[in-house]
């Protein structure tokens, strides 16, 4: 039997009556000592018995691919084979799209596109050989920049915006750009492969095994039925292991040709040019306000790009369309396919850049009518959704900006810019609000309660961000266990399909499936104790019912309790809108001398329905100022104006924030349980944290020096040449 | 990786020896050559690791400091002598890369480590260091951490340390012990070469030649200051620096001398900027004299315009504190 429930509408509160008291808390991650004492297997840890080892080789230009020397490169010590097979991918496959990406190898679309792979007895052997693989392209130059290349797609238009603009007392029109971004999760992209007749395992790191059995079945043209994958722990994703990649196909084709077990990891270097990255956007903003700083009018055009036959486009303005109310609105997307590295999600896809440049122009707004930037998003909070008219499932914005604000102290703050010197640093404040849609998924788990405990199981993953932890709380908390009685299994294909580790929403989604499974379990024990399932009340081990207490362990009489959980999202996501909120504020340094940025104090706060574990919640968070720091100052991939090749591919030279640029962090979580949902209340907390965090960042330094930087990163140069003026 | 004999040195004169053969190496703390050998833009047959030979620590020499080559940047940095006596050198290693890569690094490897520019290490890329004679890629590309000063038709790439910077302006010498036996030491000025036309040799060293120390002179100036711009607070090269050793005596400038980082092919100093500060009273003018002579020759890229304005910048601040 599964407990099913599609999301239709609201859900009764539950857990707040439950005994065991684990859920919301701060329990450390279970798989933490396994994780900092090396003993997690990771994808590429650990090779079956007479593993091979494959290392990709990119192309070097665009254009039909010659190899000019493949027979000797076969003739190498150790080499076992160079394969060029026509079912390797182009790029990673975008997130839950279910089937191959573009494949092929006889022709480049970008340079860097994984094109061979050279397999050896040892991973040295393969690297060397890969290098010495010698590779020509024929092809003349594509469009790699921004502006080369016709259109596709309008943006939304309700109203008259330009007339809003030409009658409004205030008006702005700005346009901002931000650069290409990687994800560069800590562990590179992996696979080992092998086959046991015409079925293959594939142990990699994936974010969303579900749809990447289908994605690597589809790649290599056979039955999804005869492919498991393995992912029980994985080394951070951010979208870019979202969908199957380069290495995992090419080690299954290996395995497959050389009849033995293969390894490909990528190099770092790969690891930027074939999984996605996050677009370049450039992004026209138009806000018309009366006097008061209500809006008439918000414009958001962004320009994208993405390579010929990838369907994703980074969907800048997605929380614009609910953020504030106006009556006149063009909000959209415009694509360009230009051939650099394939785009697609990266961490908080469309808010992290769109909230943000909203936010920097609603802060130019509030600039230029001399209002108090937190006073203009309270002014300008719709009542219902601007789009459909729905009502918010809960609306928690004017709360996170209120309490925010006192947390950081922002009444003190100079109205003007300029206002404080020390030394040769301008210091100022600036802040922004946080939108990030909420959604669900389908997600199917397993529990089965034996006296020793319950084992929780479902091929959801873990990518750093707690799952582990969660799920073995929402389980514990259901049936009255401590977290040492439940186990959790993740990460493999043979468990009940979870929602995968994407979006927000795998805590909630697949979260939500652990509860029903755990509902189902209630139902039978409480039928056992002859009571109502409300009335029954479980903790440590115990059932209790009226005056009746029974161990679980006699309850279930030796034998093992199954429950299924089955969830999905229904009319609950388009009844209402669902989203989370936040407000972030930063405090900046800038040198005048040299216009290097400091931030010297971040507080964000959020509301995201129940949070699950205040500790993994909190490290997500953290996780999300700290990539807001490196978005507003740092960070950005270069490409080649003449090819779009990736000039900074590694971590030396592309420069996210390091420790010595992150100051103390203060996030603080507004207590809300949304009813909308689902049954745990619970929405995303994974990437709220992003989204609109540079903003708070920029939105200082014009505060502390005067100099409003649109072209992000703010690197030194930028804010030098606003200081030179 | 190309596959490499690797010999541990016994001592300095055998290690030259088994380091003259074309295509062999030192190898000190490894943290570049070993980035460099994993992506084949160096890919020498032989090693020879230096980093366990003893070249005396560091030692008092007369009234100046010798350092012995496989000194790792931490223990300079930290050496109770140089952070009183020469701290612009200290502050110089601080400044530079993380505390895990100056564990590793040694003071040798430190100067002759090579050209962060992007196309030198993409060897899918022309590159006249790299591959003489392939062209460079980066001229036309993008050339954000590229040399505006010492460049060439045939090569933009920046020099990237820091410690060699702080070196030019304390005078510092290398001692060299020739592949042949021949102990010989070199000013800063004569060891770096230009790119010219042969962007691919970087210093005077032939195969086989080994660093054997640096000599601190005593310096000249006691008021010390080590200046570095970069893109985060940690852990990132140059954009420009200022390494400035100078003394006041009556209210002039008495001694000046100026190393310059993120500006030049090699660790920068150039003599007629200390003239124009010598003997002169600080002031913005003579401050601004001498970022015009510094800058006189630049040649930017699209990619370096910032450098100039950065430059005069970051040297007017370093000068108006070191004469304050
Ligand atoms: C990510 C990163 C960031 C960095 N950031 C900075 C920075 O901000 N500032 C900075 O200044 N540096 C920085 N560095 C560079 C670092 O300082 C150098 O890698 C280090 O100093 C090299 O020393 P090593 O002993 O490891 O040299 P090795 O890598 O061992 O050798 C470098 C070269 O020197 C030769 N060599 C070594 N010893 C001798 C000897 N005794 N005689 C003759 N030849 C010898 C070798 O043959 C080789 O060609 C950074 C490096 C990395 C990887």
């Amino acid at each position: 039997m599964t407990l099913d429930l599609k999301v239709d509408g609201q859900s009764e509160e539950r857990a707040e009556a439950f005994a065991q008291g684990l859920l919301g808390t701060a329990l450390d991650r279970p798989d933490g000592v396994l994780k900092v004492t090396g003993a997690a297997v990771y994808a590429a840890d650990d090779v079956p018995e007479g593993c091979a080892y494959g290392m990709l080789v990119r192309a070097p230009g665009f254009g039909a691919i010659e190899v000019g020397n493949a027979d000797e490169v076969r003739a190498m010590p150790g080499v076992l084979a160079v394969i060029r097979d026509k079912r390797m991918v182009r790029n990673a496959a975008q997130g839950t799209a279910n089937a191959a990406p573009v494949q092929g190898v006889d022709s480049a679309d970008y340079v860097g596109q994984p094109v061979a792979l050279v397999v050896a007895e040892s991973f040295e052997a393969a690297r060397h050989a890969a290098q010495a693989l010698q590779l020509r392209t024929d092809g003349g130059p594509l469009p790699v920049n921004p502006g080369d290349v016709e259109t596709e797609g309008e943006p939304d238009t309700t109203g008259d915006l330009d007339a809003a603009m030409a009658e409004a007392p205030h008006r702005l029109d700005v346009t901002y750009t931000t650069p290409s971004m990687t994800s560069a999760p800590m562990e590179p992209h992996a696979a080992v492969a092998w086959w046991e007749g015409d079925a293959l395992t594939v142990r990699s790191a994936l974010q969303m095994l579900k749809y990447n059995r289908n994605e690597l079945a589809d790649s290599l043209g056979i039955d999804p039925a005869k492919v498991r994958l393995l992912a029980p722990y994985v080394g951070g994703g951010f979208g870019s292991k979202l969908g199957i990649a380069a290495e995992a196909v090419a080690a299954a084709i290996a395995a497959q040709d050389l009849g033995r077990p293969v390894r490909v990891v990528q190099h770092r270097r790969q690891v930027f040019e074939t999984v996605t990255r996050r677009s370049e956007t450039r992004q026209r903003l138009r806000l018309a306000a009366d006097r008061t700083g209500k809006l008439s009018g918000i414009g958001q055009e962004a320009w994208v790009s993405n390579l010929p036959g990838e369907v994703f486009q980074e969907p800048v303005t997605q929380a614009t369309a609910f953020a504030y109310g106006a009556v006149h609105r063009v909000i959209g997307e415009r694509l360009e396919r230009l051939h650099r590295p394939a785009a697609g999600s990266v961490r908080a896809p469309g808010e992290a850049v769109g909230v943000t440049i909203l936010e920097c122009a609603m802060d130019e707004l509030a600039n230029d009518i001399g209002i108090d930037p937190v006073e203009l998003r309270l002014r300008n909070i719709p009542d219902t959704d601007p789009e459909g008219g729905i009502p918010f499932s809960s609306h928690m914005l004017a709360e996170a900006l209120k309490t925010g604000a006192r947390r950081f102290g922002w009444s003190d703050r100079a109205p003007k810019p300029r206002a404080r010197r020390e030394g040769e640093w301008w210091i100022g404040t600036g802040m922004s609000a946080a939108f990030r849609v909420n959604v669900m998924m389908e997600a199917e788990a397993r529990i089965a309660l034996s006296p020793e405990g319950a084992v929780v199981e479902t091929d959801m993953t873990d990518i750093g961000t707690g799952t582990y932890a969660i799920l073995t709380q929402i389980a514990g908390e259901a049936l009255g266990l401590p977290a040492e009685k439940v186990e959790v299994r993740l990460g493999d294909t043979t468990y009940p399909p979870g929602s995968g580790s994407g979006g927000s929403w795998g805590a909630a989604t697949t979260g939500n499936a652990v509860w029903l499974a755990a509902q189902e379990i209630r139902a039978e024990l409480a039928r056992r104790m002859e009571c109502g399932e409300g009335e029954l009340t479980l903790k440590d081990g115990t059932a209790t019912c009226g005056n009746r207490r029974v161990a679980l362990a006699d309850l279930l009489d030796g034998a093992t309790l199954e429950g299924h959980g089955h969830i999905e999202a229904g009319d609950a996501f388009s009844k209402v809108r669902q989203s989370t909120f936040g407000a972030h504020f930063a405090e900046v340094a800038v040198n005048d001398v040299t216009g290097e940025v400091r931030v010297r104090r971040m507080s964000g706060t959020f509301a995201a329905g129940r949070i699950l574990n205040e500790k993994t919640a909190r490290s997500q968070c953290h996780g999300g100022l700290t990539w807001g720091i490196g978005m507003a100052l740092t960070e950005g991939m270069v490409h080649d104006r003449r090819d779009g090749h990736i000039v900074n591919r590694d971590l030396a030279e592309y420069h996210m924030a390091v420790n010595a640029d992150v100051p103390p962090l203060d996030v603080h979580f507004l207590e809300e349980r949304d009813p909308w949902a689902g049954p745990l209340m619970s929405k995303g907390i994974g990437e709220l944290g992003i989204c609109g965090a540079a903003a708070a960042v920029l939105n200082a330094i014009h505060h502390a020096c005067g100099v409003r930087v649109r072209d992000l990163p703010a690197t030194p140069d930028r804010v030098l040449a606003g200081l030179e003026e | 990786m190309r596959p490499f004999d690797y010999v541990r040195a016994e001592d300095p004169v055998s290690a030259s020896r088994a380091a003259a053969q074309a295509n062999a190496r030192f190898i000190g703390g490894g943290t570049n050559l070993l980035d460099l050998m994993k992506l084949e833009v160096m890919a020498p047959e032989t090693l020879v690791d230096v980093s366990r030979l003893d070249f005396g620590g560091i030692a008092e020499d007369g009234d100046g400091l010798r350092i012995g080559a496989t000194v790792t940047n931490s223990d300079v940095a930290a050496d109770a002598r140089v952070r009183r006596t020469w701290p612009v050198l200290s502050r110089a290693l601080l400044s530079g890369a993380s505390g895990q890569l100056r564990n590793k690094a040694t003071t040798g490897g430190n100067l002759l480590q090579r050209t962060r520019c992007p196309y030198f290490y993409d060897t899918d890329t022309a590159c006249n260091k790299r591959r003489p004679g392939s062209g460079c890629a980066a001229m036309g590309g993008e050339t954000r951490n590229h040399a505006i000063l010492g460049t060439s038709d045939q090569c933009i790439a920046l020099y990237p340390g820091d410690m060699a910077v702080a070196l030019r302006a304390l005078d510092a010498t290398i001692d060299v012990q020739r592949s042949e036996g021949a102990a010989e030491r070199f000013s800063m000025q004569d060891f770096y070469r230009l790119p010219g036309e042969t962007p691919d040799i970087e210093t005077v060293l032939a195969p086989g030649d080994l660093i054997t120390a640096v000599h601190l002179p005593a310096p000249k100036g006691d008021r010390q200051i080590y200046r570095k711009v970069r893109d985060r607070a940690s852990y990132a090269f140059a954009l420009v620096s200022v390494a400035a050793v100078v003394r006041m005596e009556g209210g002039r400038i008495a001694h000046a001398a100026i190393g310059f980082g993120g500006l030049g092919t090699v660790p920068w100093r150039d003599p007629d900027v200390d003239a124009v500060l010598v003997g002169e009273k600080p002031s913005a003018a003579v401050f601004d004299a001498a970022a015009d002579t510094l800058l006189r020759g630049a040649v930017p890229e699209e990619g370096t315009q910032f450098k100039v304005p950065l430059a005069r910048r970051v040297l007017r601040a370093v000068l108006e504190e070191a004469t304050a």
